[in-house]
């Protein structure tokens, strides 16, 4: 049985691993050992996991794998709006429905699903995937930039929406493109910065207040 | 041990922030008495967040803390400045950035610095004035060398002690500084330093920062001093400083954009 565990030696991951594992079947140790791999699961997630799936009914089980398998065969980026989808291009950029001269920017495809839920927005998106980090090393080429670029010289579009996160990152992202693409004559508009809904004043920082303040808006009689 | 956990408050620049988890982050803070610590602060990425928008990279804050297992969670938070001139200045934004990057990678955890703190808060308020933006980050990184024990000499060979003559000398990082025409053959990674180089560098070591603002610097002499002083840290800390690259690429794009208009 010991020996099962020579494969699980080598990285530190796995050293810790085998601290917490008693003797275990070799498919069973093989499975925790996928599922610590994941984020946000820890070496007891990882077991308890694996157990819940080993008492599983066998048609769930193969469903899920089902599942694993064909998100990653038949899910594709975009090659227009490098959104995740099953169709390229995806139901977004081939609606008719929807307005083509105005882009919405944002970092990750789940800040489509936020947008979209809003139901206020009917245009067309570009997913960055990820933002400018300098001290991280994440710089410009390592985002959908040129794609985003490409797309502007059809001409079709009259506005891009900066809609990237609030914060540090996001920020430079922001004026990193608006220096690129202001010039071409695109309107570049940023989403506002101001108090949240449901917050308190009080609490606002001073950037948040003083944008909050420059932005203020008429109140309708 | 009381029953509540131990609270405490204290200044800090924030350096970094890494994400943790679903909603929380990670904070790395220089202050002024306990130097580089890590704080924990839980929910911040949330829009309802009451914290975050005060946890911002290169703010200068009063936290209050709650001592925990490992890192310590920040309970409270109020801005002493957001240097927001800075902030909405990418070229600016950018050297701020680097400098809060720099003091994270040179100084070591939990030994305080108050010179260190004065130095990084005073470059980024320069920064935010928006004056001289690369003296003053040259000057912030010679200060900063000199506070973490890495002073260049510049004052003799490091080779043969003499005093330089007042020639073409060179610039060895790996000796540890200047060095004469003799002792340089066999010398690796050296690069020629100008007689005008070198006293730059000696200003930057020795003069006050308004000494220094008042210099004008021609460009090539800016490049001079600017690549010693780089590839002397990227020899101390053994790696490069990440931001340094957007420094960069935002030179040769605005560079770019100078020529096509």
């Amino acid at each position: 049985m010991h020996c099962s565990y020579v494969s699980l030696q080598g990285s530190d991951a796995r050293m810790a691993m085998q601290e917490h594992i008693p003797i275990t079947a070799a498919p069973l140790a093989r499975l925790i050992e996928e599922f610590y791999k994941l984020p946000g699961i820890g070496p007891k997630s990882a077991q308890r996991l694996a157990y819940y799936l080993l008492r599983m009914p066998g048609a769930e089980a193969r469903s899920l794998a089902q599942a694993i398998l064909e998100v990653k065969e038949r899910v594709v980026l975009c090659s227009s709006c490098q959104n995740v989808t099953e169709s390229d291009p995806c139901r977004i950029c081939s609606s008719l429905e929807r307005e083509r001269t105005v882009i919405c920017v944002v970092e990750e495809p789940l800040d489509i699903l936020a947008i979209e839920r809003s139901g206020s927005y009917r245009g067309q998106y570009h997913v960055l995937h990820g933002a400018i980090s300098p001290m991280d090393g994440i710089g410009p080429e390592d985002l959908k930039i040129a794609e985003l670029l490409t797309r502007m010289r059809s001409g079709e579009v009259t506005e891009v929406i900066l809609a990237t996160n609030p914060n540090l990152e996001g920020e430079a992202t922001s004026m990193y493109l608006s220096r690129l693409i202001s010039p071409l004559g695109v309107r570049v508009t940023r989403l506002a910065r101001g108090l949240p809904v449901g917050g308190d004043l009080e609490y606002a920082d001073d950037v948040t207040l003083a944008r909050a303040l420059e932005g203020r808006q008429e109140m309708d009689g | 041990m009381p029953l509540s956990a131990r609270l405490y408050k204290t200044e800090a620049l924030i350096l970094r922030q890494r994400k943790l988890g679903e909603a929380d982050r990670i904070l790395t803070l220089y202050t002024p008495t306990l130097g580089k610590i890590d704080a924990k602060a839980k929910g911040v990425r949330k829009t309802t967040t009451r914290l975050g928008g005060h946890l911002q990279p290169l703010n200068r804050v009063v936290v209050q803390m709650a001592q925990g297992h490992g890192a310590d969670v920040v309970t409270g938070v109020e801005t002493l400045d957001s240097f927001r001139h800075m902030r909405e200045d990418l070229d600016l934004l950018s050297r701020g950035l680097y400098a809060a990057e720099l003091t994270d990678r040179i100084t070591p955890e939990h030994v305080h610095s108050f010179p260190t703190y004065r130095l990084l808060f005073d470059t980024l308020r320069r920064l935010d004035e928006g004056a001289g933006g690369d003296t003053a980050l040259r000057f912030f990184e010679m200060r900063l060398l000199d506070q973490s024990g890495f002073r260049p000499e510049l004052e003799r060979c490091v080779g043969c002690s003499r005093e330089l003559e007042p020639v073409d000398n060179f610039f060895a990082p790996v000796a540890g500084g200047s060095v004469c025409r003799g002792c340089v053959p066999g010398l690796a990674g050296r690069r020629a330093l100008t007689p005008n180089g070198l006293k730059l560098l000696r200003l930057m070591q020795r003069g006050s920062y308004n000494d220094l603002a008042r210099v004008k610097v021609p460009i090539d002499l800016a490049d001079e001093v600017e690549r010693h002083l780089r590839s002397y840290i990227i020899t101390v800390l053994e790696r490069d400083v990440n931001a340094a690259a957007f420094i960069e690429r935002l030179r040769r794009d605005g560079a770019r954009a100078a020529v096509e208009v």
